[in-house]
């Protein structure tokens, strides 16, 4: 099969199926190549997808996309042992066009997408694994290998969008360093319940979905916790930072049964049938943690960039993938009008991205990893919220209340935090988030 | 109260083989990812036995490991852990082999 492209995209996740519809309407030859039966296979995630970034790259998405259910309730846990205190945010707004995320499955949903890129012309290559990059003298790369027999694909642009793990951007030398404390591993399970239970438990009625994320969730281990509600089923499942995993002794799967033991949400996924268990890493390391992401013939982008965004409060990337695959497909286009697809010729990929909420979000947010994967953060804000909260609503006639500031210094002191580091996360916080 | 328990583990509402049988593999012929068991007797981390999602790194009583790739989610958590230069040769499954996920 071997053969000749404008573009040879690797990988049809979401990143990789933007970047070739947006080659394939621009009239240019594109392959999506893709090492699964078919394009989302091997991909999992919490799930939910913020469908903004699609309004431009596909008109009346909301209309086709392959919908669970529109989140209409965004909750933030924290968890100890045997308290939980929980923001608990709906809004009608969001339940209605122009929505703002919905959970899907990605085989349901990158396949979708690699649809739309197909439809308007790509070439999808499925069952078919990239080996490596093909290289000239100067080591320019001018497609890739794949391991078809006689399967190479020759083009003077790649769009590594391979994933997390990504091979070709290392292969290209794109990773100066490669940290796993920048690594999670996400592990979940798919739990089957009727639609109407489902509503019940979540207080949720015909479209409606609930988005759950949690910290204090995952004993020693820095992470979190997530759950989210299908049709009819609901998503559990844990994120936890691979050195701490490692050190920690626990298994992935205990640390999910002792999230779905806690009082708080034992309630939301009792009596359901495990449908799917998976895993999968995630990319956190954020804006400083970034590979390069262009050198002479070759552009990354979304995970494969180390481009998603998960920051506590937030757990994107299927958006951030399709931003900076559009970006990519554009650049592509360009550089192939212009003929020079060296490093300079895409340098307007960085650029795109800069200007995009891709790389403004991820500039902004750069101290949030490490902020949300600290130890306060982590396991003593979760005790200390928790307790001042529980004192300030537990009635202890005849003795009179006590102060929220009395409450909150006991807190403080029953976890050992002294008042200056309270200070310095406040102020990091002020300036992760403000 | 400290955060979620740390000590002992929680009781497995679902047995590990019954959990694992709820994914598709369609197995490769060939062995994606290769353990030197060898490497490994120096091993005092053991951090692939601990982390693996799909639990596919068992140790032996001679200090070595016993690894099958069959049912592997090819997430990459092992060879990111694993310290010991030369341990874990890995690479994805021939295209259309390995994890088929469907609901997730
Ligand atoms: C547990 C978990 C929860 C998450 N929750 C959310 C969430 O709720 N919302 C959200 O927006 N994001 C979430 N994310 C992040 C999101 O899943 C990723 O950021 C997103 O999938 C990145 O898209 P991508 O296209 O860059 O990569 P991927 O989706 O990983 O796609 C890469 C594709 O490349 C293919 N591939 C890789 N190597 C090769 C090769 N050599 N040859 C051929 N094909 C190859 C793979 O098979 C795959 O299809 C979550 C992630 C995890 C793990
Ligand atoms: S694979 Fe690596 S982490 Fe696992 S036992 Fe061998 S040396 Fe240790
Ligand atoms: S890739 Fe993941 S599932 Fe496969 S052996 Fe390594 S850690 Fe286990």
């Amino acid at each position: 099969m071997s053969a000749t492209f404008d573009c040879v995209v690797v990988g049809a996740g979401p990143a990789g199926s933007a970047a070739a519809l947006v080659l394939a309407r621009a009239g240019k030859r594109v392959a999506l190549v893709e090492r699964g039966p078919f394009p989302g296979s091997k991909n999992m995630y919490g799930g939910v997808v913020y469908g903004r970034v699609l309004d431009t790259l596909v008109p009346g998405w909301e209309q086709e996309v392959p919908v669970q259910r529109w989140i209409t309730r965004r909750a933030t846990m924290v968890l100890t042992e045997t308290q939980s205190l929980t923001v608990d945010f709906r809004s009608g707004a969001w339940a209605r066009p122009p929505y703002n995320g919905c959970t899907t499955l990605r085989p349901d949903f990158d396949a979708w997408l690699a649809g739309k890129a197909e439809a308007a012309g790509a070439v999808l290559l499925c069952s078919t694994t990239v080996t490596g990059l093909r290289r000239d003298d100067t080591g320019r790369v001018t497609g890739v290998c794949t391991d078809r027999p006689g399967g190479e694909l020759g083009a003077p642009v790649v769009i590594a969008c391979d994933g997390v793990n990504s091979f070709l951007a290392k292969e290209a030398g794109l990773y100066q360093s490669f940290d796993p404390a920048n690594f999670t591993l996400g592990a979940k399970e798919v739990i089957a319940l009727p639609r109407d239970e489902i509503d019940r438990r979540f207080g949720l009625a015909g479209d409606e979905g609930a988005d759950i994320e949690i910290v204090g969730a995952t004993a020693d281990v820095a992470g979190g916790g997530f759950v989210y509600t299908n049709a009819d089923s609901v998503a559990i499942g844990v994120v936890l930072q691979l050195p701490g995993l490692a050190r920690s002794g626990r298994r992935p799967e205990d640390l999910i049964a002792q999230l779905k033991a806690h009082p708080s949400i034992a309630p939301l996924v009792a009596g359901g049938d495990l449908k799917e268990y998976s895993a999968h890493l995630i990319p956190e390391g954020g804006y400083d943690a970034m590979p390069e992401i262009v050198t002479d013939g070759l552009m990354v982008a979304g995970d494969a960039a180390g481009l998603c965004l998960a920051a506590g409060i937030w757990l994107e990337g299927v958006n951030f993938a399709i931003g900076s695959g559009a970006a990519a497909g554009e650049t592509a286009v360009e550089a192939l009008r212009r003929g020079d697809a060296s490093a300079k010729g895409l340098a307007g990929y960085r650029r795109r991205l800069e200007s995009s909420f891709v790389l403004r979000d991820h500039r902004k947010l750069r101290r949030a990893p490490h902020f949300v994967l600290s130890e306060r953060v982590q396991h003593r804000y979760p005790a200390v919220v928790c307790d001042l909260v529980e004192q300030l609503f537990t009635v202890e006639n005849p003795a009179p209340k006590r102060g929220g500031l009395k409450a909150g210094w006991r807190a403080l002191r029953a976890h050992d935090v002294p008042l200056r580091d309270v200070a310095r996360d406040a102020w990091t916080a002020l300036r992760t988030f403000g | 109260m400290t955060a979620l328990s740390r000590a002992g583990a929680a009781v497995p509402d679902i047995a590990f083989e019954d959990r694992m049988a709820t994914v598709e593999f369609r197995v490769a012929p060939d062995a994606h990812i290769v353990v030197d068991g060898d490497s490994c007797r120096g091993c005092t981390t053991r951090a692939c036995v601990t982390a693996c999602p799909a639990n596919l790194f068992v140790p032996t009583s001679d200090g070595g490991i016993l690894f099958n790739y069959e049912e592997c989610f090819e997430c990459g958590t092992c060879y990111m852990v694993c310290n010991t230069e030369g341990a874990i040769t890995w690479r994805y499954p021939e295209g259309g082999h390995g994890v088929v996920f469907h609901r997730s």
